[in-house]
């Protein structure tokens, strides 16, 4: 009786939840559709958003811009998140251990026009002392992105290596592996996925940034979110509506494939161990 | 001897441990403490736009600490009230997102395990697509005449639209939509790992299921509230974005008055002061967070 009870409650909640969450996008995605200029009048079947969002020059370059820092910044924090979450995980004692985890840490919860300014700061203050850092562009902003972004890899990396069987590489080391040999060998192909995730979650973080790319970007360095957020503050346009729709486009496909390819795993591994079982028994 | 030099000399483990620690330190660390700096200063028109606070005169070396910044936040009503407000702000969204995302983590967990995965995917997803767009959806909802609006006229509930748009009631939409996912993750994290048999043994004790829920599920939540609440209350603290796009001229968050003195009023040092401020307001909540945010790592070294 109380199951059913149960499971009423999770059925409603879930579909009022992401109702809530998907209607307001799949509302963007239709009405990019809309031959209209007034983005809520609806008058007919049209592509032309999409035409006119890729003859936008600006908008284009802006992308490029954002493409590239975004590929950077997810590579860097990938190898700076895998070295801090095995920091974490792996050395228990060290000088200055605590400063090490507040430093991780902070970033997840910290104001972004705090981040930003202060790292502004940092650039001018270089530049006056060192000459360095001069001409503020991609190099300031991939810096400043890398520096949030590194936070939320190391959580995602730390949490797999936290769950990770440690007998396998205690075993290795056992057969005389050396500690570097032992990671690139065993740990790194255990941890692959979530330094798949770590560098997706970097990528999107980058990506979308606003505040703190406002701060330390330079006169040639527009990048899409400062294109788009300075077009929707003129008011709504349906060639935002395009973009989005792309770019919801682009996130569920890839998404999508990171689920079929996580669930065809998940078979295979219970087939194995059913198999195993099998064997054994 | 060799020995003793040796527990001087970095070891292997070292070559691991700075490149993130020395970026993080030079790029997130260093940045505060030249913020506090520049908040002593005196603003010049000039690049940079502040004045140094050392200077050698002949042979002595004057340090010149200029308050004036601070006493200027304290003097204007204008900062007190945009800190006052944004706490308020953020305090009553996180309530809220709490309201709505507790009972969708609670739903998850309570999903059969195969499925628990992708529902948890779509709650993130859209997270993964773009935080603005995420906004400017709901500006073309809420705006006069947007759908609600025009949705709500057709109905014949309203004769006249409603203003949604640029009052506070369109803040608190926005941010507890943007913020959903971060309120939902950990509170799922928590709710998923509690043994079903204290309930079930709740049941046989005679509770009704909300006495159950009041007295075994809340409590045992309380890491998860924790979490999920300041991941969504610090940042939301200096919120920038949302304040600017859907609410009013007179909605005040001190994002956007840092904002404004930096980009409009080109005032670095008072910016600096503002930060440095906000950040001594943060600091007991981000120790919180810290606090069970490392509790949370080692419960999975153990």
């Amino acid at each position: 009786m109380s199951a059913a009870k149960t499971s009423w409650f999770t059925r409603s909640t879930l579909a009022f939840g992401f109702a809530f969450l998907y209607l307001p996008m799949l509302i963007l995605v239709i009405y990019s559709f809309n031959e209209n200029r007034l983005v809520t009048v609806w008058s007919g079947f049209s592509l032309k958003w999409y035409g006119e969002l890729f003859r936008d020059k600006q908008m284009i370059a802006a992308a490029k811009i954002s493409l590239e820092i975004a590929f950077l910044t997810a590579c860097a924090s990938v190898v700076l998140g895998t070295m801090a979450a095995m920091v974490m995980t792996r050395f228990r004692q060290f000088p200055g251990k605590s400063l090490f985890s507040a430093l991780m840490t902070a970033p997840l919860v910290m104001p972004e026009v705090i981040t930003g300014l202060s790292i502004l700061l940092l650039f001018v203050a270089m530049g006056d002392t060192f000459g360095l850092f001069q001409e503020r562009g991609v190099m300031t902003i991939w810096i400043a992105h890398v520096t949030f972004c590194v936070a939320f890899v190391t959580v995602v990396i730390s949490s797999r290596l936290g769950e990770l069987d440690k007998s396998l590489e205690e075993a290795a080391m056992d057969l005389g592996a050396n500690r570097v040999k032992v990671f690139f060998l065993i740990t790194l192909p255990i941890i692959a996925p979530a330094l798949a995730s770590g560098w997706l979650l970097a990528f999107t973080l980058s990506l979308d940034d606003l505040v703190i790319s406002s701060f330390v970007s330079g006169p040639s360095s527009t990048t899409l979110p400062m294109k788009v957020f300075s077009s929707v503050r003129m008011g709504v346009s349906p060639k935002i509506n395009a973009l989005a729709t792309l770019l919801i486009a682009i996130v569920s496909v890839a998404a999508f494939i990171g689920w079929w390819l996580m669930a065809r795993e998940e078979k295979q591994r219970q087939r194995d161990m059913q198999l195993a079982l099998q064997q054994g028994g | 001897m060799i020995a003793r030099l040796r527990r001087y000399l970095p070891d292997g483990k070292w070559a691991v441990i700075a490149p993130p620690y020395f970026w993080m330190l030079l790029f997130f660390a260093v940045p505060f403490a030249i913020a506090l700096k520049i908040s002593f200063a005196n603003i010049q028109i000039a690049m940079p736009p502040y004045t140094s606070l050392t200077e050698w005169v002949g042979d002595t070396l004057t340090v010149k600490v200029n308050v004036a910044n601070y006493l200027f936040l304290l003097r204007d009503s204008l900062y007190f009230n945009a800190y006052l407000s944004s706490l308020k702000i953020a305090v009553i969204a996180t309530f809220f997102c709490l309201l709505v995302g507790y009972p969708i983590a609670y739903a998850i967990s309570r999903l059969p395990t195969a499925s628990r995965n992708t529902a948890l995917m779509l709650v993130v997803l859209p997270s993964w697509t773009s935080f603005l767009i995420r906004i400017y959806a709901w500006i073309g909802i809420l705006k006069n005449n947007g759908l609600l609006n025009n949705f709500l006229i057709w109905l014949g509930v309203i004769d006249e639209p409603l203003q949604i748009l640029h009052t506070p009631i369109a803040v608190y939409i926005g941010i507890v939509y943007a913020y959903l996912p971060f309120m939902i993750l950990p509170l799922y994290t928590n709710l998923v790992k509690h043994d079903n048999r204290l309930l079930e043994a709740a049941y046989d004790l005679g509770c009704r299921p909300w006495q159950a829920f009041l007295k075994v599920t809340l409590p045992l939540s309380k890491a998860g509230i924790i979490a999920g609440s300041m991941l969504v209350m610090i940042p939301v603290v200096g919120e920038f974005v949302i304040p600017e796009l859907m609410g009013g001229a007179d909605t005040l968050m001190i994002g956007r008055v840092l904002w404004q003195e930096f980009f409009n009023n080109r005032d670095w040092p008072v910016a600096s002061a503002v930060a440095i401020v906000m950040l001594i307001l943060l600091i007991v909540p981000i120790m919180i967070f810290h606090h069970y945010q490392s509790k949370e790592l080692e419960g999975r070294l153990t």
